[in-house]
């Protein structure tokens, strides 16, 4: 690779990396046509780590980062005086199927700066998926992140060629929105998803090839006044509204050339955590935001315990639960047993009674679920009334795994 | 006496389904077998020989004898035969406890092939080399686990199937010519090439891509751990990485924000507005500019006749002679309309005439290209363009012909018969009535001409409409 494509590489990725999104997964299982390159696996692989101990699924960069917008938190906002560099789509399509074959990525997730228009920028992202599609036989995974503000009939589009879809809501609030992100409009974003919803819905029920593996979002978190009650309810809203496949929580990481309107320091790494552990209760163990926030304080979760600990330890009166008799949507409520765990303990159940040694061997999370069940050789005996269960709770701080 | 057992090193799938034909016919209990392969030297006890008559395995017990199989583990063999015969004295619902401790431990060795396997997919590394006729070749290096690399050749082959490569490991080889898979013994990683054209790109992505705000190393190295470093090319960046990290933290966030190059915004909004196209002509240019969104023609057949024309006729689609044509209605179809038009007055190229799906969707037989219906979906696909065309030629009267144009101009799909006649399309004054084609595939001549006699009556009711 020359110098000039590598120095524009660098640029690129490096104005790509504040997007959460990487995930490879939500579609069907494809595979590459005769002579063509390129698979899909439904639940998509990381083919490796970086150091912040995030995957990297995707060649994830930006068409270009010259922008026209001005949102605060984005490096690439027109008045940052971050370096700039455009790819042509040839070099892009080059970069992607490079890799590719040296099976380094699952495909690609483009992004790009606005460049003359939303429009115009929207049709070359377009064509780098149309030219990887067409002209290369490519059948790897394809990420675009759509423009809101382009027009509709490149929506239209996008999704013949790509996997995903996905537009960045960024914040919870339209007065932040309004504030940080000047050119963008809540409302504009929310249609243009709701085109997508529409299209993804009819496309699957006559089983054509639109944007198959759904759409999602990101959020940012720390960069403004929302509460993880609003960033919350926003994607429970967002989860049923938009059948939204994802929604992505970003902690607000300075960047160089940070706006002065936001926080410089370290991002609130424990608070994404815990959003990532509440919205997966909202989408697979049947919590609700209430309830959810319920287990902090003023609207906020609790950072020390994780949001379902929270809870429980909230409501002591439901527990301890009999693991050996208690419904499935009570024992997704436990403390430390999870969705598998549950449906082990229900398989396990029809052959014998559960003893604790039993429950060893069906889950890792064994200390922490003492207090809360009871099983033929087990009860916890006013355990759950104790004052210092909670520090006794508390894991010793690690740091912990962001992101999955 | 014990019964021995020598199977092939590695995954002897076969040699193992073999030899549990050969124990259950002969009633060999598991406490009674010895397993082995060729190199642990000789084993005590007495061979079976000979063919035994197969054995149906339920489907759940198949799923875990394959990935155990490949397992590390010397065991393996035993603890499979053990949990057979198990399931066969007595125990057939076994697999389905979790809980029990030999189910347990064959599943926690299932997961790990299932991980390494994955792992396999993830980390394998190709390096590209050019042979001498000018073909590209892609050969890695990778050391599994466990006896997988058998096992991955599929996953491999979907995904690089226009590709030769090859795939080295201590315990075996994949190669693939673009048709063939081939399977061999031990690589060595002395066959990999020295160096790739796209490696050091891929190791400034690595860098590049990493975020020293969140250092998080434990995470990295519970998905990635120590063992596979040596063989990633982006792993020798690491140990720079972290240590760098901490102090490109503090630079990041001590930097005082500089002031804001001044940019004016209203050029952005500008760009937003001005990027709708100005005219029907401009809009016209896209169109034909766009792939087709059904699957097709690739020309797209744009509308025709003066904006401002009192009437707009939405159709369907073109059809094979529209294609051919590269205008619209001027086919069977649109020779029907051109004579129902004349009976009712109207003068067609005063008009305005478009299809609510501008590409031909068809079928392939033989040499004819068979009309397709497009879907609701794809004629929604094509909707914005149409209400883009409807507010530039802003006839007085837009008639939706058949049921395609009724969706494409409300946007939900409607009985046609139910609204036939006037309506209403937000605001805009329409007409609802069949399409010409529709005409044509009315068997009955007299059926016919009584429909054709209610077409131009529907035609003349809108010219009276649009003069009113």
């Amino acid at each position: 690779m020359d110098e000039a494509l590598d120095a524009k590489l660098r640029i690129l990725t490096d104005a790509a990396k504040y997007d959460a999104s990487c995930a490879s997964s939500g579609g069907k299982k494809r595979a590459a046509g005769k002579s063509g390159i390129g698979s899909t696996t439904g639940s998509g692989i990381c083919h490796s780590y970086t150091p912040d101990g995030r995957c990297i699924s995707l060649l994830k960069i930006l068409l270009t980062n010259y922008c026209l917008f001005d949102c605060a938190y984005c490096i690439n906002r027109r008045s940052s005086n971050t370096r700039r560099a455009r790819f042509t789509v040839a070099e892009v399509v080059s970069l992607t199927l490079g890799f590719y074959k040296r099976n380094y990525i699952e495909g690609l997730f483009l992004s790009s700066g606005i460049i003359r228009s939303p429009d115009y920028t929207m049709e070359q992202m377009m064509l780098v998926a149309k030219t990887l599609r067409n002209e290369h036989g490519f059948a790897g995974y394809i990420h675009l992140k759509t423009i809101p503000e382009a027009n509709p009939w490149l929506i239209e589009q996008a999704g013949l060629f790509a996997d995903r879809l996905s537009i960045n809501l960024e914040l919870p609030l339209q007065k932040s929105l309004e504030d940080l992100a000047p050119e963008k409009n809540t409302a504009t974003i929310k249609t243009a998803m709701g085109q997508m919803r529409e299209r993804i819905v009819e496309a699957k029920e006559e089983r054509r090839h639109f944007a198959p593996a759904g759409q999602s979002t990101q959020l940012i978190v720390g960069a403004d006044a929302a509460t993880d009650d609003i960033v919350l309810t926003t994607s429970a809203s967002l989860y049923k509204n938009y059948a939204l496949k994802r929604v992505y929580y970003s902690a607000f990481s300075p960047i160089p050339e940070a706006s002065r309107f936001l926080p410089a320091k370290s991002p609130p790494l424990q608070r994404e955590h815990r959003l990532y552990q509440a919205d997966w209760l909202l989408r697979y163990y049947g919590f609700t935001v209430p309830e959810i926030t319920d287990g902090g304080d003023h609207g906020m979760l609790d950072l020390d315990i994780d949001p379902k600990l929270a809870w429980a330890l909230k409501h002591r009166a439901l527990f301890p639960v009999d693991v050996n008799t208690a419904p499935r949507e009570m024992l997704l409520r436990v403390p430390g047993l999870g969705t598998r765990a549950v449906d082990r303990i229900l398989a396990a159940r029809r052959h014998m009674r559960l003893r604790l040694d039993d429950i060893a061997r069906l889950t890792s999370g064994l200390k922490r679920l003492r207090p809360f069940l009871i099983t033929l050789d087990h009860r916890p005996t006013r355990l759950i009334d104790r004052a210092d269960l909670r520090q006794s709770l508390v894991a010793p701080p690690v740091q912990p795994s962001l992101f999955d | 006496m014990n019964t021995a057992v020598t199977l092939a090193a590695g995954a002897d799938q076969d040699g193992f389904r073999l030899a549990v034909r050969r124990l259950l016919a002969a009633d060999v209990a598991p406490d009674a077998v010895v397993w082995g392969t060729p190199d642990a030297g000789d084993l005590f006890g007495g061979t079976l020989t000979g063919d035994a008559p197969p054995v149906m395995l339920p489907r759940a017990l198949a799923a875990m004898i394959t990935p155990v199989v490949c397992h590390r583990d010397p065991e393996r063999y035993a603890l499979l035969y053990r949990l057979i015969w198990r399931m066969r004295h007595g125990e057939p619902a076994l697999l389905a406890n979790p809980a029990d401790p030999l189910v347990r431990r064959l599943e926690t060795m299932r997961k790990a092939i299932r991980r390494d396997l994955h792992k396999m997919h993830a980390f394998v590394r190709f390096r590209e080399t050019i042979a001498p006729d000018g073909t590209a070749r892609y050969i890695a290096w990778f050391e599994p686990d466990h006896y997988i690399v058998e096992a991955t050749a599929g996953f491999f082959v979907e995904r690089f199937r226009g590709m030769i490569w090859a795939i080295l490991t201590p315990v075996g080889s994949l190669f693939w010519d673009t048709e063939r898979l081939a399977i061999g013994g031990a690589g060595s990683k002395d066959h990999l090439p020295a160096d790739d054209a796209f490696e050091a790109g891929w190791c400034s992505y690595y860098e590049s891509i990493f975020n020293p705000a969140r250092l998080n190393t434990v995470a990295m190295r519970s998905e990635m751990a120590g063992k596979y470093w040596h063989n990633l090319p982006e792993a020798r960046l690491i140990p720079a990485l972290v240590r760098g990290a901490p102090e490109r933290l503090r630079e990041m966030v001590a930097r005082e924000a500089t002031a804001p190059v001044h940019r004016d915004p209203t050029r952005a909004v500008a760009a937003m507005t001005r990027q709708n196209p100005q005219s029907l002509a401009d809009l016209n240019r896209i169109i034909a500019a766009a792939p087709g969104l059904v699957p097709g023609s690739a020309r797209a057949v744009l509308g025709e006749g003066p904006v401002g024309a009192a009437i707009m006729l939405v159709g369907e689609q073109p059809g094979d002679a529209e294609d051919i044509a590269g205008r619209p209605f001027v086919g069977p179809a649109g020779q029907m309309l051109d004579r129902a038009l004349a009976a009712a007055g109207i003068d067609r190229t005063t008009t305005y005439l478009t299809n609510a799906v501008k590409h031909f969707k068809y079928q392939q037989r033989g040499k004819r290209r068979l009309h397709a219906s497009p879907t609701t979906s794809e004629v929604k696909h094509y909707r914005w363009w149409l209400m883009q065309e409807l507010g530039f030629v802003q006839p007085k009267l837009v008639v939706a012909l058949g049921a395609t144009a009724l969706l494409a101009l409300t946007g939900q799909p409607l009985p046609l018969l139910r609204n036939r006649g006037p309506i209403s399309f937000d605001g805009q004054a329409g007409f609802v009535t069949t399409h010409p084609a529709y005409l044509l595939r009315l068997p009955d001549p007299a059926t016919q001409q009584t429909a054709y006699t209610a077409f131009v009556a529907d035609l003349q009711h809108a010219r009276s409409l649009a003069s009113a």
